[in-house]
């Protein structure tokens, strides 16, 4: 293995009981990355509650998922392949715990989509699928699992992947495979299945193998929000982390909401002489001019840049517990940019597990509800569409000191 | 993007955002690995001077080397040392003979809720990694406690595209986890690849040595020739055993560590 390949993350998502531990589980063991002492604990804590040794609680550790056997709260662990090391990041598969599956999904490059061969598409395979598509996640493979218990059979198979391939398309994810698999007996998993020689395709394995790691936005017109400014010594360093394209020295900058132009002075790395920064690096910069920067601020340069603006369309998914009025105020964070804000218009109020619309025009957002939504923010933010680029068209909704949407642009 | 560089460029982006959000911030420093490269990350981000106090809880059980190493680096890179000690504990004779987890709650967790009293921090900043443990495998990277420093585990804050819990009620503070994402042998690469000084507990003599510290009295080394950095990361490589297998801490009894950590443990 090399050592300069990235780990890849990936989400396993999907309807509760529908096998995301277990493959977990699978996988672990047959790619032999568990530790002997991991494997004792997880015995031991199978035996006292009386139970066969259970995979789930690899992941599932806290008491009180293991009593109950569910997951409540998403967790991240590694395995690796011969090809690449893996970040798994599991995520629980209940209705309560969907903010915790977004915090998990959140973080992924890929997702695997598993669903229970015996019971088809349910409400969380597509609400979790939803939001995949949402967070903007194209890597999809989707497992049909349990195929023991429908005897291996190729027609259950064609006609779960029918019904899963049809959903998926409405929310424009197009899955890159479909894999018959027994998670719990290990067909299809590390090993090609004996008992599905009408299978010809790929093990779950290989298709990790094939996916890619997210491409870089280094090829995009450079944009570094403003996270911090230091007084170090003499200088003035300006914090933050480089979201799209290089910033370099000498480059001519502008800075958003002012519109000030500057030029970039020097690139301030601790201990470390270099005249550029690229997209991901957490840098500092000097402008050659004093131009008045604070934190929220957008520096930029370049074809493309962000659009400065006090009113734009998205799609939110409501994460609290209570209900949201339209009326009520609300913190907007998009990148390092925090400003009040209001939802002038809910204009669709969505089902996100079947995506019906339940009203138009609504006063209210629900918990799990996906509202398409105006929003008007007191003062202009420097935003693109997500399409264009993520790190400035996605954002959160925070009350209360609290998380409770996330939101993507989609009309700037 | 190299691995590395992700891992360090995301870290330095998580503690200079829990500093510009909370400002009153502290580092816990236990000497180990883990948080001595984070506070060589945080040297990074501000550029070698840090704005805010390092910790050290003491709990008069520590090996000898950690004292030396604590007193040389902390006046080396100039930091402002907390040194904080639940001396009441100890004067009580409390120890890890009679009961780990009063032993940890109270010298450790109790002498940390002192300190934070004291210091009126909002924030502090811990070297833990999820692949340390099960529990802290559950971890965010900003993670609430409450006054009684209870971590809530079965309802914690949704966290995503960098987003994090930094606003906290005024007798909350928040944890802050700049390493969740590491790996034991990420750590190793990294001290390898800045020449970061570590203490020598790590590397092996007479056939043994340590793989994670702490109290004398609770660590125990395990077999191993690895007596430089590259063995080190060679024996991770095909290693079968997990890092704190060597910790008594966590092995007194079933969820030992879930206890440890909803009383506000690290």
């Amino acid at each position: 293995m090399k050592s300069d390949v990235n780990a890849l993350k990936f989400v396993i998502v999907g309807h509760v009981d529908h096998g995301k531990s277990t493959l977990i589980g699978r996988l672990f063991f047959d790619t032999d990355s568990l530790s002997a002492d991991k494997m004792e604990e997880v015995k031991a804590a199978s035996k006292d509650l009386g139970r066969q040794t259970e995979f789930a609680f690899l992941l599932d550790h806290l008491r009180e998922e293991r009593e109950q056997g569910i997951t409540i709260d998403t967790a991240q662990t590694f395995f690796k392949t011969k090809k690449r090391e893996y970040v798994i990041i599991d995520a629980p598969g209940h209705r309560e715990f969907v903010k915790n599956m977004i915090t998990g999904a959140s973080q992924a490059e890929a997702a695997v989509l598993i669903i229970d061969v015996d019971q088809g598409v349910q409400e969380q395979t597509r609400r979790h699928a939803y939001i995949l598509a949402m967070l903007g996640l194209e890597q999809v493979i989707v497992i049909l699992n349990k195929m023991d218990l429908v005897g291996f059979s190729k027609d259950k198979f064609e006609q779960v992947r029918t019904e899963a391939e049809k959903f998926l398309q409405s929310i424009n994810i197009k899955a890159k495979f479909y894999i018959p698999v027994s998670a719990i007996k290990g067909d299809n998993v590390a090993k090609r299945s004996k008992n599905m020689k009408w299978y010809d395709g790929l093990t779950v394995l290989e298709s990790l193998d094939a996916l890619q790691n997210r491409v870089s936005a280094e090829n995009k017109a450079p944009v570094m929000p403003v996270q911090d400014i230091y007084k170090i010594g003499e200088k003035r360093i300006i914090a933050g982390r480089i979201e799209a394209g290089v910033i370099k020295k000498g480059q001519k900058v502008k800075i958003l909401p002012s519109g000030e132009d500057t030029e970039v002075k020097s690139i301030e790395k601790f201990l470390q002489k270099t005249d550029k920064s690229v997209a991901g690096e957490s840098t500092g910069i000097t402008t050659s001019t004093p131009a008045f920067l604070e934190r929220g601020n957008i520096i930029c340069a370049g074809d493309g840049q962000p659009t400065l603006t006090d009113s734009f369309r998205a799609n939110i998914f409501w994460m609290a517990r209570e209900n949201f009025d339209k009326e009520q105020k609300i913190t907007l964070r998009c990148a390092t940019q925090e400003i009040s804000c209001k939802i002038e218009k809910i204009v669709k109020r969505m089902d996100s597990s079947t995506l019906e619309v339940i009203e138009e025009d609504a006063a209210t957002l629900k918990p799990l509800e996906v509202g398409e939504v105006l929003i008007k923010t007191k003062r202009a933010v420097a935003i693109k569409r997500f399409n264009d680029l993520e790190e400035l068209g996605r954002f959160v909704l925070v009350k209360n000191e609290n998380t409770c949407a996330g939101g993507i642009i989609t009309e700037v | 993007m190299k691995h590395l560089d992700r891992l360090e460029n995301q870290s330095i982006y998580i503690i200079r955002e829990a500093y510009s959000q909370f400002k009153k911030v502290a580092m816990l420093w236990s000497i180990g690995k883990d948080s001595t490269t984070l506070l060589w990350l945080a040297r990074k981000a501000f550029y070698g001077k840090l704005p805010f106090p390092v910790m050290h809880l003491d709990t008069g059980y520590k090996f000898k080397e950690i004292y030396e190493f604590r007193d040389k680096y902390a006046k080396e890179w100039g930091l402002d040392l907390i040194v904080s000690k639940n001396q009441k504990a100890l004067d009580r004779g409390v120890s890890p003979t009679k009961g780990k987890l009063e032993c940890c709650t109270e010298l450790k967790t109790n002498a940390l809720k002192e300190a934070i009293a004291q210091g009126a921090f909002r924030a502090l900043y811990l070297g833990i990694r999820r692949d340390e443990h099960g529990i802290r495998a559950k971890e965010r990277y900003f993670s609430p406690r409450d006054e009684d420093f209870e971590w809530n585990y079965k309802e914690q804050p949704p966290e995503l595209w960098d987003q994090y819990k930094t606003k906290a009620k005024d007798e909350e503070h928040i944890r802050v986890h700049p390493l969740l994402g590491w790996r034991e042998i990420d750590v190793w690469q990294y001290i390898r690849r800045e020449d970061i000084p570590i203490v020598r507990l790590y590397f092996a003599q007479g056939g043994k040595r340590y793989r994670s510290i702490g109290c004398e009295t609770c660590c125990n080394p395990v077999e191993s020739t690895a007596d430089t950095i590259d063995k080190i990361i060679e024996e991770l490589k095909t290693s079968k055993v997990s890092e704190r297998s060597g910790r008594a801490q966590d092995k007194e009894s079933a969820y030992m560590m879930q206890k440890l950590r909803s009383l506000g443990y690290m």
